[in-house]
């Protein structure tokens, strides 16, 4: 599982560099998120533009990240594929993240706000 | 002289048995998804019917086998209104020998520390499948179901 991260004054953008989260790796993404958000700013945005394939376990674990930033870090998505933006859809987990059209869209938001 | 065209197995039909873990799920999922009749779907339905087969996979893997590792072996065949899938292992049984409801929470109104982070699977693979049965057929699991 490899990750690239970002850091921008308000936002950290960490980009997905696998093209699947799956059960393989769910705990292992767990992880690495775990450790490039630590000590991080406000918002993180999950960039999934390269992500193919999320199934129930990946799915799980982004929800975990999220909940294990707790309340002083916002995790936002950018980027879904057709069948990632699918299970978000049919969970109805698209309601509790705010998702940008890609990353760019994403950290322009966080330099107007 | 080739081998004569086996007249029993259409050669659409697609069987496969492997060891039941999450690696092993992977590797066989990448595998079938470039087989007939999985790589001749539109880029749509491929997505639903890897994401249906490893949900499904992930479940005998996890749950089934959950303290031992053991095989499962998958048919898909084409028929005239979608793909009919058997999966089969050697697992424990169904909770209460039925399929798990796969519900969601009636609201997502809740503390971010409640959200659910599992109970989805089910969930997915009743939205996208139809014709899904469940039966213990001696030491067996057999499921069964229908991808668009």
């Amino acid at each position: 599982m490899q990750l690239q991260t970002q850091t921008r004054p308000k936002v950290i953008s960490v980009t997905v560099i696998d093209d699947r989260i799956d059960a393989a790796t769910a705990i292992q993404f767990k992880e690495k998120m775990r450790e490039a958000t630590k000590n991080g700013p406000a918002r993180v945005v999950l960039d999934l533009a390269r992500v193919q394939f999320l199934d129930s376990s990946g799915l799980g674990a982004i929800v975990a990240v999220k909940k294990l930033l707790g309340p002083d870090q916002a995790l936002e998505l950018s980027g879904l594929t057709p069948t990632v933006e699918k299970v978000f859809r049919l969970t109805r987990m698209d309601s509790i993240f705010t998702i940008h059209p890609s990353v760019e869209v994403a950290v322009s938001h966080a330099a107007s706000a | 002289m080739p081998p004569a065209p086996d007249q029993d197995s259409p050669p659409d039909d697609l069987h496969l048995t492997f060891l039941a873990t999450p690696v092993a799920v992977r590797d066989s999922l990448a595998q079938m998804m470039a087989l007939p009749p999985l790589c001749r779907l539109s880029a749509e339905s491929r997505g639903t019917a890897e994401l249906v087969l490893a949900e499904v996979l992930n479940n005998v893997a996890e749950h089934a086998y959950a303290d031992q590792s053991g095989p499962v072996s998958v048919t898909i065949r084409s028929t005239g209104h979608g793909l009919r899938c058997r999966v089969v292992d050697q697992g424990r049984a169904m909770p209460d020998g039925t399929l798990p409801p796969g519900r969601l929470l009636e609201s997502l109104e809740v503390p971010v520390t409640d959200l659910p982070e599992g109970g989805f699977g089910w969930h997915l693979i009743r939205s996208l499948t139809s014709e899904l049965s469940y039966a213990r057929v001696g030491d067996r699991n057999l499921l069964q179901f229908t991808l668009p």
